[in-house]
Formats: C-alpha cells, sequence, structure tokens
C-alpha cells in the first residue's frame, strides 16, 4: 500500500495520520498543496485534518484550489482510495468530490472529546457493519448538511458510511455532536466507494497509548481491501 | 475606482445557529420585536480603475466568481450588486 498524504497550510494532524499509515504497512510520502501530481503507484490520497488557509471564507474553501487537487479528484475518478479526515473531509465536500456542506456546529461549541459512530455501511474503509468505534473529534464545523436528494441517494445507496452513536450503538439526538442530520459523521462517494470522508479523527485512536485502537480498524481495512483488490 | 459587493447568504432552508446566538442576544439586551437574525457574508471585490467596458460580461464573471469560490452552492444563495 502506497499512501500519499496531501499538505495545506494550516493543517495540523498530520503527523499522526502519517505514523497511523506507516503502523498498518504503509509506505507514506508527504505531497505539498503545490504539486500538480501524485507519486507514481499511489494506492490511497489521505487528507489530514487541521485548519487549512485558517478557515477563510469557508472550512476547505481555498484549499480545493490547490493544484494537487486536480490529481486527487483524477485519483478518485479512477477508483482510486481517497480519505478526508475533519478539514480534509471538508475540502472534500468543497470541490465537490463529496456531496452536501459541513456548516457550523448546532451549539455553537467546538467539540473536542470522544464520541461513539456506528460503522452504517460497507466499504473499503468499513470495519464490519453494526461495529461501534469509540473516536475523538475536535471540530467546530461539522454538522453534516445536504438536500433531501442526496440525503435518499446517500442512504439508498449505502453510502452513509458512520453515524453517531450512544456507547450501545443507539443512534438519536443525544449522542449527536453536532447537529448532523440524520447523525452522519462520515460518507462514501467516488465510483466505487472509494472516497471516504468523516468528521471524526481515527488517526487520533490508533494505538493503546492514545486510548484506543479502534480508529485504527478503518486503515487496516482499506490495506485489506487493497490486498484483495490487487 | 469601480468595486463589486457580493452578499453571500445561507439558503432559507439552512439553520443558522450564529444568526439565532446575536437574536437572543438582542433579546437580553431588550431590543423587542426581533424574530431572527440571519448572518451571512459581504464581499467587495475591487475592480481596478479602468472603466467597466461591457456591464453584462461583468456580472457573468462575478457570478461566477462567487459560484466557484465566494459562496457554497450546497448552503449559501448570492447576489452581485455593481
Amino acid at each position: 500500500m502506497q499512501a500519499a498524504v496531501v499538505l495545506f497550510p494550516g493543517l495540523n494532524a498530520d503527523a499522526e495520520m502519517i505514523r497511523t499509515l506507516e503502523l498498518v504497512g504503509a509506505k507514506v510520502t508527504t505531497v505539498w498543496h503545490t504539486s500538480a501530481a501524485l507519486p507514481a503507484g499511489t494506492d490511497l490520497v489521505a487528507i489530514p485534518g487541521g485548519f487549512s488557509y485558517g478557515d477563510y471564507l469557508r472550512c476547505g474553501a481555498i484549499a480545493k484550489v490547490g493544484p494537487i487537487m486536480k490529481a486527487v479528484a483524477e485519483h478518485a475518478e479512477r477508483g482510486g482510495y481517497v480519505l478526508g479526515v475533519c478539514n480534509g473531509f471538508q475540502i472534500l465536500t468543497e470541490c465537490g468530490l463529496l456531496p452536501g456542506a459541513l456548516t457550523r456546529n448546532l451549539h455553537l461549541r467546538f467539540e473536542c472529546r470522544d464520541v461513539f459512530v456506528k460503522v452504517t455501511a460497507d466499504g473499503p474503509f468499513s470495519p464490519p457493519s453494526g461495529e461501534v468505534l469509540r473516536l475523538p473529534i475536535a471540530h467546530g464545523e461539522g454538522r453534516y448538511q445536504a438536500s433531501a436528494e442526496v440525503l435518499a441517494r446517500l442512504a439508498g445507496e449505502g453510502q452513509v458510511a458512520l453515524r453517531y452513536c450512544d456507547e450501545r450503538g443507539a443512534v438519536g439526538e443525544d449522542a449527536n455532536p453536532n447537529g448532523s442530520v440524520d447523525n452522519i459523521a462520515g460518507i462514501y462517494g467516488g465510483p466505487k466507494k472509494n472516497v471516504l470522508g468523516l468528521m471524526p479523527h481515527p488517526e487520533r485512536m490508533s494505538e493503546a497509548c492514545l486510548g484506543g485502537t479502534n480508529g485504527r480498524e478503518l486503515f487496516d481495512a482499506v490495506v485489506r481491501a487493497r490486498r484483495a483488490a490487487s | 475606482m469601480s468595486k463589486a459587493t457580493v452578499l453571500v447568504r445561507l439558503k432559507s432552508e439552512v439553520l443558522d445557529p450564529q444568526g439565532d446566538a446575536v437574536k437572543r442576544a438582542l433579546d437580553k439586551l431588550g431590543f423587542d420585536g426581533v424574530r431572527g437574525v440571519r448572518i451571512g457574508k459581504l464581499i467587495e471585490i475591487d475592480l481596478g480603475d479602468a472603466p467597466v467596458a461591457d456591464p453584462a460580461a461583468l456580472k457573468e464573471r462575478l457570478a461566477k466568481m462567487a459560484d466557484e469560490m465566494l459562496a457554497n452552492p450546497v448552503i449559501e444563495d448570492f447576489e452581485i450588486v455593481v
């Protein structure tokens, strides 16, 4: 598995993304946003979290014009794996690789804590459907919004990857940290569900010393998917 | 100098928690009769000193700017004032 971690000024979750990818056996290269191409042989593009361009205008809005994003879009269209975490998810929605938008948290608070999410779709990054994962979140603008048509399509095509839930896996308003519609925490896109965007930070829950390894399961899953596809 | 203004507003069906918080603050200050507050953005674009040759083409270019960058069409509408 060859992974390219795309970097923009203002991202701050790149170190843990690189470390987690290396933990699951990926060969990792970092790619600055001004590059026009991904390294040859890239299987997975990961866009880490943070605050690209200081969240100016809208979260992820300025990052979408980075030259590297054209190469990322082509990689996604070819069925290559793309993972966007937190600001990375916002960037993927801004550039249209994933539908919908991430808006100000309902209660206006920056939420920085562990939450539970339920795996609600099969896909290359997904642990077994129904599994409940404990993952950290750290965002002020993570309230997923989309039109009724988009929501119906996401649900109908099994593209709602993760939903906020309680410890026992019950999906309800009480377990929703930001007011996301339908408790959506992450969605799949791309021609083969090869693009995943999520607000929680799986790379910050990837080894025992960080409090758990639930996040690592998503990375293990995509390594397995890559192996199965080759 | 010619200047264009782009007004960006959240679509009416998109909840604006920021606007709601400001509405509640106005209530607390004793301002009656505020039914709601919605917060958007005002973006001023300096178009330089050259006279505008083709206002329709300019408006079209500004709409393209708004559509591709200044507003997110998923959640926002825009209005151009030249």
